[in-house]
């Protein structure tokens, strides 16, 4: 298997077409003596949804750390919006692949929480935290504790709480992994729809190959530790085909085998 | 802590405050407080004398009689009121009651019942490790996994069987744990049975010493005291991390 | 079910208060009231205003005392929990205390302080403070490192990191550690009167002790751990309303 190839998916060179809003330079990150991420470099282009892929400890979460100021990197630098990251920022909005809520807090101040510490008064907060809630599809929850949700519904205050803020990077870790496969896949249509509409910049971290493909305007397929870009991606073709059609497209399929084809040696 | 790149270990601060008790000691700020070096020395001048080994004794010997009734009555008692639930209903709300009550005000009590001597102080001691250690093992019977017990009767275990090979491994944790906490609280039991009994083991000891003033001999026996307990405490706490391994994952 | 919960509650009192109305009817010792004379004696003195006074006397370096150690118990938890270097120093002297007989450093309070009020409300501080430092400093040490990380993500500052997600998340546990304080102060100022000097609750099992009125001896012993334990049950349920459905965890004994 060749190691380390940029392939490019019938689209020319992306560096020079588009504004890169988060960029990745010689990343390395150690634990220790356990070498996370080598020398790792990535763009993410303006107002486009980047899928990060890879098998399970191959950094993908640490990766999102460093972008969003929570951990330093051992070596390399990180710009987002040309300026160099060394702590966490507004312009940028976690959502955690553990959900990170607050156990005390009810759904509606969990939400809140961002705009609280933003200092922005408590009636508009709540205003805009239940305007999140109802998107997300928990209206009527707004004053439920987590321990009172589902695994899914803890994601989704998590995903409401990052919308929230309005920042112009969403940085998403397994944000889908624990909702039920129905909701998933309306969660990935809104989530199509919202990087149409809003011109936000996502970094989204999946384990599914079908899920990368379908939402992605590109995809960066992660090696083992230590971690470096195999492959990117770029679908081009179905994108505007409507939501609808996009699994039966030829391309979609073709990409997703050509993934997994790439994928299966580390698997076995 | 890691001072200079170098990490220092974890109790190693209290150097740090034996130097500070030196100092205190020798500025004579207050006569309370001898120099560590005295009480130091004290200490290795006591530590021979018949009177101290009398009361080392003493102690010893109410600590383990007490010890040794708190768990070969206690954990019987908890397995049996995890598995049976009559008499968990029945007995659980005193165990709880005498867990948390001041069990220094029995101490009165037991002095007119069983007198003034050793006999007092051990069941003080048993009384106050057993309650937890019940608690404990009733606890460790009943997380045990049911499945655990459904595998042990598919494959025909025995009764015996089932509760050797099976139930008391899966409740040692905490059995164990229990075990830890309620010797802690023993050693704070036979103290408290010396001093309200006093003429018994380190309590005659310290009626003698600060009836005359020797602040030396107090703190050496303090230290002594002190020392033994948090060996103890650590030893335990040892003992109950090798079992650990497997707590988390039954 | 809520009907045979209770019933065997009180089949089990019934049974216990039973056997120790034979015992004293036997007599199995010439100490040993049964349990009517002695609930007889409780109410006598509940009614004559004796144990009123006495227990005025016995809460006040019980209350004084807990109020020390958990005003400076909680300070200095904190500061422990969110320091590494006050970890390092301050925190083998509290786990030392903690395994430690510390009652046995009474006769030294007596020698300083005398055998006053002072030497009671220090004795229930050495009994109280430790457990609510190592618990306190326990729960901030181990807050889910993923609480803080959301709050330094979006944009917490350090005291709103402490004050929005350190404390509450680690209040449960704070809250076990008061509680088990208290339950440690009751036996500190229990023994402060039965060993320094005989007053209020202690001076009643004192005194009817050397006249052999075993029944008052007993209802007093009864009275307070009564006391103690209806009180510590109040806290634990407070604590489970406060705390529901919080991940709960204790910092053992
Ligand atoms: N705090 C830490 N200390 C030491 N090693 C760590 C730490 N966090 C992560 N690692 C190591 O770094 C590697 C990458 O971890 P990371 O959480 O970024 O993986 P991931 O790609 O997000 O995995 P997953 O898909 O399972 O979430 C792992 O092999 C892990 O062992
Ligand atoms: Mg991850």
């Amino acid at each position: 298997m060749a190691m380390s190839q940029i392939k490019e998916e019938s689209a020319p060179a992306a560096s020079a077409e588009f504004e890169s809003a988060v960029s990745v330079k010689n990343i390395t990150k150690n634990y220790g003596d356990v070498e996370a991420l080598r020398d790792m470099s990535l763009e993410f282009p303006r107002g486009q949804l980047t899928s990060l892929l890879g098998p399970s400890g191959c950094g993908k979460t640490t990766l999102l750390k460093i972008i969003a100021g929570l951990l330093e990197p051992t070596s390399g630098t990180v710009e987002v919006g040309g300026k160099e990251v060394t702590d966490p920022g507004p312009d940028r909005a976690f959502v955690f692949q553990d959900f990170a809520l607050l156990p005390w807090a009810s759904v509606i101040r969990n939400v809140a929480f961002g705009l609280e510490m933003r200092g922005v008064a408590a009636s508009e907060r709540e205003a805009i935290a239940e305007k999140y809630i109802k998107d997300v599809g928990l209206a009527g929850f707004e004053n439920a504790y987590p321990h009172e949700l589902s695994g899914g519904m803890r994601q989704r205050v998590g995903l409401a709480r990052a919308l929230s803020v309005d920042a112009d990077v969403l940085l998403m870790d397994e944000p889908f992994s624990a909702v039920d496969e129905q909701t998933r896949r309306k969660f990935q249509e809104d989530l199509l729809a919202l990087v149409q509409n809003e011109n936000k910049t996502f970094l989204f971290v999946t384990h599914s190959i079908e899920e990368a493909v379908y939402v992605s305007d590109q995809i960066a397929i992660l090696l083992p530790r230590p971690s470096r870009v195999s492959e990117i991606i770029r679908p081009s073709s179905f994108r505007n085909k409507g939501v609808d059609n996009i699994r039966r497209d030829p391309e979609y399929l073709d990409i997703v085998d050509e993934i997994w084809a790439s994928l299966r040696s580390y698997v076995e | 802590m890691i001072l200079f790149g170098y990490r220092l270990p974890g109790m190693s601060s209290l150097l740090v405050w034996g130097l500070l008790w030196e100092i205190v000691g020798q500025s004579g700020l207050t006569f309370f407080v001898p120099p560590l070096s005295e009480v130091t020395a004290t200490l290795f001048s006591i530590i021979g004398t018949a009177a101290f080994q009398k009361a080392l004794f003493e102690t010893a010997y109410a600590f383990l009689v007490g010890v040794a009734s708190a768990i070969l009555i206690g954990i019987p008692v908890g397995i049996l009121m995890g598995k049976s639930r009559l008499l968990d209903e029945l007995l659980l709300p005193w165990v709880n009651v005498f867990l948390s009550a001041p069990l220094t005000a029995l101490v009165p009590v037991l002095m007119v019942l069983f007198g003034f001597g050793m006999k007092s102080i051990i069941i003080t001691t048993a009384l106050f490790a057993i309650w937890i250690i019940i608690l404990n093992s009733r606890a460790g019977v009943r997380q045990i996994n049911r499945s655990l017990v459904e595998m042990a009767h598919s494959f025909g275990a025995s009764p015996v069987d089932a509760f050797f090979k099976i139930y008391f491994w899966a409740a040692l944790p905490e059995i164990l744990g229990g075990v830890r906490i309620g010797i802690i609280r023993a050693v704070k039991g036979v103290i408290i049975g010396q001093l309200l009994i006093s003429i018994v083991g380190f309590g005659a000891l310290f009626e003698l010493y600060s009836a005359n003033f020797l602040m030396g001999h107090f703190w050496a026996v303090l230290i002594v005291l002190f020392a033994l307990a948090f060996t103890i405490s650590e030893f335990l706490a040892y003992l109950e991390r090798r079992v650990a391994y497997y707590a988390a994952k039954r | 079910m809520q009907n045979r919960a209770l019933l065997l509650k009180l089949l089990s009192a019934v049974l216990l208060f039973g056997a120790w109305e034979i015992a004293g009817r036997v007599p199995v010792s010439f100490a040993f009231p049964t349990f009517l004379e002695s609930m007889a004696a409780l109410v006598r003195m509940t009614l004559d205003g004796t144990m009123l006074t006495a227990y005025a006397e016995t809460l006040k370096p019980l209350a004084i005392g807990v109020a020390i150690s958990a005003f400076l118990g909680i300070a200095i938890g904190l500061w422990v929990g969110l320091s590494k270097f006050f970890d390092w120093l301050f925190s083998p002297i509290f786990i030392v205390m903690q395994a430690a007989p510390l009652a046995a450093l009474i006769p030294l309070l007596v020698l300083a302080y005398g055998i006053g009020l002072t030497s009671k409300v220090l004795v229930v501080c050495i009994m109280a403070m430790p457990v609510i430092v190592l618990n306190t400093s326990g729960a901030v040490r181990n807050t889910p490192e993923s609480y803080k990380e959301m709050g330094r993500s979006f944009l917490a500052s350090d005291l709103s990191i402490l004050v929005r997600i350190i404390i509450p998340a680690a209040s449960p546990v704070i809250f076990a550690g008061l509680r088990l304080g208290i339950s440690a102060g009751f036996i500190g100022a229990i023994l402060s009167e039965l060993k320094i000097t005989p007053t209020g609750v202690g001076d009643i099992i004192t005194y009817s002790r050397s006249i052999a009125d075993y029944p008052s001896m007993y209802a007093a012993i009864f009275s307070i751990i009564l006391l103690a334990v209806l009180f510590l049950n109040l806290l634990e349920k407070i604590e489970l309303a406060l705390f529901k459905g919080n991940e709960r965890g204790y910092v053992s004994d």
